[in-house]
């Protein structure tokens, strides 16, 4: 019974990306780039939330690992032909090794947990404001490897010649691939014991939890779906290191914490509302039509209407728009079930 | 005189000197605001930055240099004091996690108002490019700048010890960034030991804003940005609680900037993020309240 009861925490953040993915089919194809980004963001922002949410402890260090798993992704799939004009500083065993999208994909989750592993096993010892800054020590560390270690990758160049597998499909998969996977850890006793240590670290020890153990599992899980979400995204674009920086950590925690970092709805609302915002403004720089009214907005207004949105979510609801909150069924249903 | 046995020249020396100089203030900028506030202030560069464009407007005006560095302080402490009105006042009650974010939110939106109004290339501010020149000094070469950020720096941490230990404002901040409640309780106003730390922080900022458009003429949106970071760590480093670790650990790491980008060799200086970092995380390990804390310090959750 409890099971059914909680099946809207899955099913509802599941429709909203299947309604994305609906309403993304109906428009032009031009536009229809804006919901497919949008769906990589979610993922992003979903792997960013089993960490973050469960644990209530600040990570700027995810974007290190969607960096991770776009460099897997896509060293992995750029035509052998084309390796060495892209890549000339490539590491000899990079540049004949290639494999197909969704292996590339498998590969570049498997690479962001293995990354999140050997970053928290150390630095999960770690909390508050140490923790914070160890993570964003960690996303400056990645950064700067990546832009200017060539054999690792492109270096500052972008990551061309990567083949554009992910459209409406690829990215709606796995956004919904992630979206399962928080909840499936949500729901089990691992995610029960971390928010117990959200909750009340004291007394979650004295319980025989150890937040150490708690910590890492879900950051290795949560490294491994940014790594995921990395690979979908390069597929996507050709990213460039500068791209995997601190516009992307901010943006997408922007979109967690307005959507309400509590709640995997929460993290799918935010990762939704804010990058539909976000690309409405992008689109209006060329003019959109708004109800027959012609708009045009100057360059760089969405990132200014996102950082006064935050800043005001932030101060005059700081639980984020769902208030940690999942939607489960009415109340009064549940009663006579509890009955 | 040669720093020989260190495999140092004197030049070198005095540039770890002067970012260590610039460093420090940025550190006891951030640190007064945390100790009062328990708030890690990330916008802090852009405070740094909307300083560097005064800079610029000033030179693009022809305003004398006195009159632009005046111009300068005016545009950060009143921005400073916008965003403590504006921003940290609603937040104050929060947890430090929503505050942190928050200036993050801050920081990001101040630098895309600056790109928007500014463009990517930003405004030249020379006028002070002069003092990159460098002084004899017994047959070494020092840079002005160098020593001046030296000698600015003691100034003024001089005067803020000054300010903290021989003035009530001074002794009410201390009391606030022990045990705020407490401090409240006993008389202690909070607005106004706030506005004081706000208030010192942003003409730290200011100081920094002046020294840095020195060398780094061009006047971006990501002016102040990297050494933000830097110092962010650096104070993480030396311990946030109070204000001689905080101003220690931000000397020390922008020391190590200034010396080891001027001894590593080209293709290794670049991993120069990568190395100060990794310092930074081994040290969070071994001490996590920091390097020059004594005993177990409070640590905020996050």
């Amino acid at each position: 019974v409890s099971t059914l009861r909680r099946l809207p925490e899955l099913l509802v953040p599941a429709l909203l990306v299947l309604g994305t993915v609906l309403l993304g089919l109906s428009v032009s194809s031009y536009l229809q780039a804006y919901f497919v980004d949008t769906l990589v963001k979610v993922a992003i922002v979903v792997g960013l939330y089993v960490f973050i949410g469960n644990s209530g402890v600040l990570s700027f260090g995810h974007v290190s690992f969607v960096a991770l798993g776009a460099w897997t992704a896509g060293v992995l799939t750029v035509p052998a032909d084309q390796k060495a004009a892209i890549m000339p500083g490539l590491s000899h065993f990079l540049q004949h090794a290639n494999v197909g999208n969704i292996t590339s994909l498998l590969l570049a989750a498997g690479v962001g947990a293995v990354a999140a592993l050997a970053v928290g096993l150390p630095l999960m010892r770690l909390s508050g404001l140490a923790a914070g800054i160890a993570t964003f020590a960690v996303l400056e560390i990645t950064n700067n490897l990546l832009t200017y270690d060539q054999s690792l990758g492109p270096g500052e160049n972008a990551f061309s010649a990567v083949p554009q597998t992910t459209g409406m499909w690829q990215a709606a998969i796995g956004a919904l691939i992630c979206v399962a996977v928080a909840f499936l850890y949500r729901s089990s006793r691992f995610g029960r014991m971390l928010r117990a240590t959200r909750e009340d670290p004291a007394a979650a020890a004295a319980a025989g939890i150890s937040i150490y153990r708690q910590r890492l599992l879900a950051f290795v899980i949560s490294g491994g779906l940014a790594g995921f979400a990395g690979g979908i995204f390069v597929h996507l674009l050709p990213l460039q290191a500068a791209g995997l920086h601190l516009d992307l950590t901010f943006i997408t925690l922007a979109m967690l914490v307005v959507g309400g970092s509590g709640s995997l709805l929460g993290a799918v609302v935010g990762a939704l509302a804010l990058n539909g915002l976000y690309s409405f403004f992008s689109a209006a720089t060329n003019g959109v039509d708004v109800l027959g009214w012609n708009l045009t907005v100057p360059q760089g207004t969405a990132e200014i209407v996102l950082g006064v949105l935050m800043a005001l979510v932030l101060i005059l609801r700081p639980a984020g728009l769902m208030g940690g909150h999942e939607l489960s069924l009415p109340r009064r249903r549940r009663r006579a079930v509890e009955a | 005189v040669t720093l020989a046995f260190l495999n140092l020249s004197w030049p070198v020396f005095a540039n770890g000197l002067e970012f260590g100089g610039i460093y420090a203030l940025m550190a006891v900028g951030i640190g007064l605001v945390f100790g009062v506030l328990r708030l890690v202030n990330f916008a802090y560069g852009q405070l740094i930055m909307a300083g560097g464009f005064a800079l610029a407007f000033g030179a693009q005006w022809g305003l004398p240099n006195w009159l632009s560095i005046l111009f300068c302080f005016g545009v950060v402490l009143a921005l400073s004091l916008l965003m403590d009105r504006l921003v940290f006042r609603p937040l104050r009650t929060h947890s430090p996690a929503v505050m942190l974010v928050a200036t993050f939110a801050v920081a990001f939106l101040l630098q895309n108002i600056a790109l928007l109004s500014f463009g990517a290339y930003g405004k030249s501010a020379g006028a002070l490019a002069f003092l990159d020149a460098p002084w004899d000094i017994g047959g070494v070469e020092i840079k002005k700048i160098a020593v001046i950020s030296v000698a600015t720096a003691a100034g003024c941490l001089f005067l803020l010890q000054l300010l903290l230990t021989r003035t009530s404002l001074g002794l009410h901040m201390r009391a606030a960034a022990m045990d705020f409640r407490t401090a409240q309780l006993l008389g202690v106003r909070a607005n106004r030991v706030i506005a004081g730390a706000v208030v010192v922080s942003a003409v730290f900022a200011a100081i920094a804003a002046v020294m840095l458009s020195v060398e780094e003429i061009q006047v971006t949106s990501s002016f102040g940005l990297s050494e933000t970071i830097f110092v962010l760590a650096g104070v993480v480093l030396g311990g946030l609680n109070r204000p001689v670790p905080a101003t220690l650990g931000g000397f020390s790491i922008g020391f190590a900037t200034g010396i080891l980008s001027g001894t590593l060799p080209a293709n290794q200086s670049q991993y120069l993020t990568s190395i100060l970092f990794a310092a930074v995380i081994v040290v969070l390990l071994v001490r996590p309240n920091g390097l020059f804390t004594r005993g177990a310090a409070p640590v905020e959750r996050l």
